[in-house]
């Protein structure tokens, strides 16, 4: 079977899909955290996929960027789920309700 | 005409103001250098004015002005007009206000707030010169509700009393009842002649009698209603002797010389609005105060308050007398009324002073002795008052019974010869019961003169309320009012003019006061008690009760009145607030509240809706 655009996208879709299921149902705000990763990776997949079948390397480029603004991002996050559960002694999203009125 | 001393007026008009000012911002605090400001700046303003007529004459005709304000086709000016009438009641305001100013330095004395009684004493002044100056009706108006907002001011003087609290405010408000009467009328007046100036309105006038067309009798008596509010006519007539809260000599200077002359004063200046009909209703209108006022006269104890009921009967008859075409006798009656109804007021207040603050005549007596001075100045009064020949009141009282005869109103001139009997009848009864007789409580026993600074404003007044008839005033309103120059008679000629002129109105006036006054001496002169209630009955208990005009008032117009308010009330508390209010209020609230259930605070479920709301969009943008 020939791989295709069609097939990347599918799996992309696929991907980022599971990200968002996970990030709408999990608890552990580590796992969100994870999941979000996947939906970001998904997008970088369907981009890569683009780059591929259209012969542009804009959309590579768009990649490099968005794991550099990822990995600075993922750092500035896990400080922050470390701070938060150093105040709070929990990671779980229930009891982060702190901006209910 | 070229006029010397032109700005002097300025200053007549504005030193009192000036005077006002300087006191509430920097003197409050001294008695003594406050009251001298403000007698200062009120005998300055009547030197001046001496100066001015005694450069000028009693010829002169002038205005002077500058544009205050244009607004479309509405033009206004301030600006004073100079001509008899006004220079005369320059000098009435100026000198017997003068006198007052002066007493009441006497009076005043030992009273906490003298200063600011000086402050209002002037802003007083001014309005009613500004009232007297005014050239045109826009200007008018201001200083006629400056004239309410002050005598408010005074007559609430001690305000920690509440019925002088209650009197200032129904002074206020009824005769806002009248100044809105009046308003409509100068709208009426500029909407038809597009002027308001005085002597442009007289021009129109007099080149053009029906410009006004058929709303003539309307504005005209628009315009009455002003002077109805101000001078105290029925059915405005109410707020007058409850007005005698306020210290005695802002009664004097209230109801003698100012405030009330001014109603008369307008009348006489827009004379020439007034048509035939307008002028009938004017002159039974007064006619009937005069005639209301006398009998409730006869029946107070109140000191004051007869002769508060006296100046009422007095005004009506001038406003009679305007009725009947008689300006003349009018502002005659309204001069020589100003000198001897002070000269009453002060003479009252000095007794009340001997009495600390008695007011009761039934509890003075025997004061003739005591009080030799206010006796005889008092007695003056009284005579002037009654028009007994030959002080002033019979000049004037006489002018205005023979203008009712002149004009064939037998009624007008019956009433008023039936009034001056009444008038001579009341305040002889109030004479006899506090000065003769005997002492009717104990504190008239420790009565004694009153001090020279307010016993010498009395004679000068006392001088005046004698010669005033015979000293040519009424020539000069001759010469204003029927365009001839006053004839100079001789001083004996004067004397007895009244009696060539119109002999059976100068006989019925004396009849009238000889009856009044053995009535009075028969009744009153040993009299204990008052003899009166049981000789009269029912109608002595109406007198006393001043014909139930409060009571009549307080259950018609007052509960109108808070009815309307009450029903205001409920509109704007169930429909204005519950129903239009509530609904947008209630209905944001209860959006706000569903609202606030989207934020559960939950993460999870912001970004689920997120998501949901991504997925719309991509719904909407790629269908």
């Amino acid at each position: 079977m020939q791989v295709g655009l069609e097939q990347y996208l599918t799996v992309s879709f696929l991907l980022f899909s599971l990200g968002l299921l996970g990030v709408i149902m999990r608890r552990n705000l580590l796992v969100i955290y994870m999941s979000l990763e996947l939906m970001l990776n998904a997008a970088n997949l369907a981009l890569v996929a683009f780059s591929r079948f259209t012969d542009n390397l804009n959309g590579q480029v768009l990649v490099f960027f968005i794991i550099t603004v990822a990995a600075a991002e993922v750092s500035v996050g896990l400080a922050l789920i470390v701070a938060l559960y150093r105040k709070r002694q929990s990671a779980h999203v229930e009891d982060l309700t702190s901006m209910k009125l | 005409m070229r006029l010397e001393f032109i700005s002097l007026t300025w200053w007549i008009l504005f030193l009192p103001l000036f005077s006002a000012a300087f006191i509430t911002l920097f003197t409050l605090r001294s008695k003594i250098v406050s009251s001298l400001i403000s007698i200062g700046a009120i005998v300055a303003s009547f030197i001046l004015t001496i100066i001015f007529i005694h450069a000028n004459g009693f010829q002169a005709n002038v205005e002077t002005s500058i544009n205050w304000l244009t607004i479309g086709g509405l033009h206004v000016d301030f600006g004073l007009k100079l001509d008899a009438l006004s220079m005369m009641l320059l000098l009435i305001v100026t000198g017997v206000g003068g006198a007052i100013h002066i007493y009441s330095f006497g009076y005043m004395h030992e009273d906490e707030g003298m200063a600011r009684f000086f402050a209002e004493l002037s802003l007083f002044t001014f309005s009613m010169l500004g009232i007297v100056l005014a050239n045109n009706f826009v200007e008018m108006f201001i200083f006629w509700e400056l004239v309410g907002v002050s005598s408010y001011l005074l007559i609430g003087f001690w305000f920690e009393k509440p019925s002088a609290g209650d009197a200032a405010k129904k002074a206020f408000i009824v005769n806002r009842l009248g100044d809105f009467g009046f308003l409509l009328g100068i709208l009426m007046i500029w909407g038809i002649l597009g002027s308001l100036n005085f002597s442009n309105l007289q021009n129109q006038l007099t080149t053009n009698p029906v410009a006004l067309g058929a709303m003539a009798t309307t504005a005209g008596l628009l315009i009455f209603c002003g002077a109805v509010g101000k001078s105290a006519q029925f059915p405005l007539h109410v707020w007058l002797p409850d007005a005698m809260e306020g210290p005695t000599p802002v009664s004097a200077l209230i109801h003698a010389a100012t405030m009330v002359a001014a109603g008369v004063y307008m009348l006489c200046r827009i004379l020439f609005l007034l048509n035939t009909d307008a002028l009938h209703v004017i002159a039974y209108i007064g006619g009937f105060t005069a005639l209301l006022a006398a009998l409730i006269a006869v029946q107070q104890n109140d000191i004051k308050r007869i002769i508060a009921y006296s100046t009422l009967s007095q005004l009506g008859y001038m406003v009679m007398a305007v009725g009947l075409a008689g300006p003349t006798a009018a502002m005659f009656h309204l001069t020589t009324h100003a000198f001897f109804k002070a000269l009453l007021f002060l003479s009252a207040g000095s007794v009340i002073i001997a009495l600390h603050h008695e007011q009761d005549i039934w509890k003075m007596g025997a004061l003739r002795k005591k009080m030799p001075v206010t006796f005889w100045t008092f007695l003056t009064g009284a005579l002037a008052l009654s028009g007994v020949w030959p002080l002033s009141g019979f000049f004037s009282k006489d002018g205005i019974l023979a203008q009712a005869l002149a004009q064939h109103n037998y009624l007008l001139f019956a009433n008023g010869v039936f009034i001056a009997g009444l008038t001579t009848f009341y305040i002889f009864r109030l004479f006899f019961v506090v000065f003769f007789g005997k002492e009717k409580s104990e504190i008239t026993l420790h009565a004694h003169e009153s001090p020279v600074v307010m016993t010498l404003p009395l004679i000068v007044l006392a001088v005046f309320s004698v010669i005033g008839g015979v000293i040519g005033i009424q020539g000069i309103y001759h010469g204003i009012f029927a365009g001839e120059a006053g004839e100079s008679a001789s001083f004996a000629a004067a004397l007895f003019e009244p009696f060539t002129h119109s002999p059976l109105a100068a006989s019925c006036g004396i009849l009238a006061v000889i009856i009044g006054f053995a009535s009075a001496f028969v009744l009153y002169a040993k009299a204990e008690t008052d003899p009166l209630p049981e000789k009269l009955g029912g109608l002595a208990t109406a007198m006393k009760n001043k014909f139930y005009f409060d009571e009549l008032y307080e259950t018609t117009f007052v509960r109108a009145h808070d009815f309307i308010a009450a029903v205001c009330d409920w509109i704007d508390r169930w429909l204005v607030e519950g129903f239009c209010i509530g609904l947008v209020r209630g209905g944001t609230d209860l959006t706000g509240r569903a609202l606030r259930l989207v934020q559960t605070g939950n993460l999870q479920t912001y970004a689920f809706l997120f998501v949901l709301g991504v997925a719309l969009l991509l719904y909407f943008v790629l269908k």
